[in-house]
């Protein structure tokens, strides 16, 4: 299983870095969003450095939304037969597109950081924290994107179904990863960051065995 | 090949029939208990009736219907127990569930707004029960998708065990934001300290009444499916003899040309 | 009568497939012995793709006994999948990576945890990619910009790297010149050589017969003839089994 993940995220990261989708194209989308919010927030910087947890994880999630769909569309149909008549194991495939889709967010993630940061004007208070609650958020997103991306991968709707069912599953990393944010920026309402780091935590865990469980099922029903 | 379709027997149509009529009844009693008999709440007053069939309407939306939804998902799902019924009964029951699920926000939205002062409040039940609304018309947005009728299947059963899974976790997420929502007193025993005497009975008469509505709506709309999926099964023996007049056709059309001797 | 010496690498019978509610194998009796060479023949829309598509393991069986390579189809559709090989329509391939990625990546993704293989897979991959006449520049060309002769060429060499012990070819001669089909050709006589059973639909009947042991006619999802061009061989599944069923075998049976 392992061996095929490798195998798989290799794959897909190489595809990427010849094609540079993400880079080139959701990484500008999701700074373009970030701008976008700003002009909403007013030019005082002020509701901007409070808002600035939430804009980003809206913004990463988004982002990721269209990661999966990159990442899905690389297997079209003739390719998913490919992919089911390969022999790999389904938990490999699922743990290796899950992987490679991680390292693309978290390399718009650290741009989308540096962008908060920088355009909202916000004091990291601890970046540790900040780091943490991303990787966490990450890899649960990763997981149930990859899911969601498999499950409507094969369907002519996918583009439309995709995000109406993937959003509401994230919404819990939207909310956890917000406060966490707030917490390490040190504008949280009330509460520590630690309870919120622990959802995560555990999201990603539950999201990441649900896949490597039932990926073998998604893939047969394409 | 295919099963005939099955006339539905007698016993069973009157079974259907007896809950039927159990759930009006039960219904109409709770309905003629609540707004007639108990008395008003000294700070919700008239309000206060509500309770009698939100809270069930939650529990049938949450628990019952996608409870029984994520079951039947995981039964067809696991080989051993793989059978068409456990498919047809989680698609009914999270397709009947949406609509109790849409009726808990309602009917909590009608009881938050003298109360609150709002339609809607970001409290932790509601939220997380629109969050579950949104997964459920997913789930059905996936079940319309016209395709191979197993792959419907285990696309289905795949989209609602992951979205059961996610329910715990929006849930505690949620609850862990501020809450305006009665504590789960209505949910421990009916005969706890915040309501007591006819009040309690006639909860419990609401939970009995609604979870009978549930329950024969599910059993109508498994019928509907049932009766869907043998039409499909004679319409495949139609389609079979169609594809083999078809290549009795072509084998008499086309000659052997030297490639084997009859 | 056939020696039983070893178990067919396909039996299908009486085997019925859906392709949604369209029965796309309406009753199919096939035996396909390894090292056997077998020509589907019909029209279009007959079931050829979908017999081929069937024992790949990518379209359910639902009625019927379907057996390939030892794993019943109807339990298990991806235990077989490893084992076949199948050069479909459409060239399944990644059209981002260059031929050499794709194919390496084909041969590595069917190992299977057989890690001792690493070299000898290197090896037969660059043999592979030579057969097919896809060296120099051609094999560092990304899948994208290749030619649909070219691609099927990539997936071919793919099957050759991985040698299957079942190769399903599904018109393996179209968008070949005359020298490609010839390549096509050797090489399928080598793996049927080499002990694979080839079964290979086509739509060109004098070409394809030259490379047959048998070709089987099928029309509305059914095999409706079969004729043999080697001697002894069986071409009814009421030959394999001791006990014969009195299964409506094929609507106009005609056996050589």
């Amino acid at each position: 299983m392992w061996r095929d993940s490798v195998l798989v995220a290799g794959k897909d990261l190489r595809i990427e870095l010849r094609s540079r989708v993400v880079l080139n194209q959701v990484a500008p989308f999701s700074l373009v969003v970030l701008v976008l919010f700003a002009f909403t927030l007013g030019p005082s910087r002020a509701p901007m450095a409070k808002a600035a947890p939430g804009l980003f994880w809206v913004t990463v999630l988004f982002a990721a939304v269209l990661a999966v769909q990159r990442s899905v569309s690389l297997e079209s149909s003739e390719a998913r037969d490919g992919l089911r008549l390969s022999g790999l194991d389904p938990a490999g495939v699922f743990l290796g597109k899950a992987m490679a889709l991680m390292a693309e967010l978290v390399v718009l993630e650290v741009l989308l950081g540096a962008g908060v940061v920088l355009f909202y004007g916000v004091h990291v208070r601890s970046a540790l924290d900040l780091v943490a609650a991303c990787v966490a958020g990450t890899v649960g997103l990763a997981a149930a994107g990859t899911l969601y991306g498999a499950l409507a991968g094969g369907l002519r709707v996918r583009e439309t179904l995709l995000p109406f069912l993937l959003l509401p599953v994230a919404a819990p990393v939207l909310l956890a990863g917000t406060r966490a944010w707030q917490a390490a920026l040190g504008t949280a309402a009330g509460g520590a960051g630690d309870p919120w780091l622990r959802l995560l935590c555990v999201f990603a865990a539950v999201y990441v065995a649900l896949g490597v469980v039932i990926f073998g099922p998604i893939l047969e029903a394409s | 090949m295919s099963t005939p379709v099955a006339a539905w027997s007698r016993r069973r149509a009157w079974t259907v029939r007896a809950v039927g009529i159990a759930a009006l009844v039960s219904l109409a009693a709770t309905v003629w208990l609540g707004i007639w008999v108990t008395p008003p709440d000294q700070v919700q007053h008239d309000l206060v009736r509500l309770v009698y069939i939100h809270p069930p309407i939650a529990w049938v939306a949450l628990y019952l219907a996608f409870g029984i939804g994520a079951l039947g998902s995981v039964l067809w799902l696991w080989r051993r127990t793989r059978s068409p019924f456990w498919d047809r009964l989680a698609s009914a029951s999270i397709e009947v569930g949406t609509v109790f699920t849409a009726l808990t926000l309602v009917t909590g939205s009608i009881w938050g707004r003298p109360t609150w002062g709002v339609w809607w409040a970001w409290d932790a039940r509601l939220t997380s029960t629109a969050l579950l609304l949104v997964m459920e018309l997913g789930y059905l947005a996936l079940r319309r998708v016209p395709g191979d009728p197993e792959a419907r299947a285990r696309r289905c059963a795949v989209a609602a065990i992951i979205a059961a899974v996610d329910v715990p976790i929006v849930h505690f997420s949620v609850v862990w934001w501020r809450t305006l929502h009665q504590g789960a007193t209505v949910l421990n025993a009916n005969l706890s300290p915040t309501i007591h005497g006819s009040m309690a009975w006639t909860l419990l008469l609401g939970f009995v009444a609604v979870t009978l509505v549930f329950v024969w709506m599910l059993l109508v709309r498994l019928r509907i499916e049932t009766l869907e999926q043998a039409l499909e099964g004679a319409e495949l023996d139609e389609a079979l003899q169609e594809r083999w007049a078809e290549g009795d056709t072509e084998a008499a059309l086309a000659s052997p040309a030297g490639v084997g001797e009859p | 009568m056939w020696p039983l010496a070893m178990a067919p690498a396909v039996l299908f019978r009486a085997a019925v497939a859906l392709a949604g509610r369209f029965p796309a194998l309406a009753g199919v009796d096939l035996v396909v012995a390894p090292g056997e060479v077998v020509v589907l023949e019909g029209a279009n829309g007959a079931g050829k793709t979908s017999l081929l598509r069937a024992c790949a393991g990518l379209l359910p069986v639902t009625q019927g006994e379907a057996v390939v390579l030892g794993c019943d189809l109807r339990r298990d559709r991806a235990g077989v999948r490893r084992l076949v090989g199948l050069l479909g329509h459409d060239a399944t391939l990644y059209d981002d990576l260059t031929v050499a990625e794709n194919v390496r990546f084909a041969v590595r993704a069917g190992e299977g945890g057989r890690a001792g293989r690493g070299s000898d897979a290197d090896d037969r991959i660059a043999a592979a990619l030579e057969r097919l006449g896809l060296t120099g520049r051609l094999a560092r060309t990304p899948a994208g910009r290749l030619s649909a002769g070219q691609r099927r060429r990539t997936v071919l060499a793919s099957l050759v790297a991985r040698r299957p012990q079942l190769w399903l070819l599904d018109e393996p001669h179209a968008a070949f010149d005359a020298e490609g089909r010839r390549v096509v050709d050797a090489v399928v006589r080598d793996a049927a050589a080499g002990g694979a059973a080839v079964v290979l639909a086509s739509h060109e009947h004098e070409v394809s017969s030259a490379l047959a042991d048998r070709v089987v006619s099928m029309a509305g999802g059914r095999v409706v003839a079969q004729a043999s061009t080697a001697p002894a061989a069986a071409v009814s599944p009421d030959d394999v089994t001791a006990t014969a069923t009195p299964t409506a075998v094929t609507g106009s049976g005609h056996v050589a």
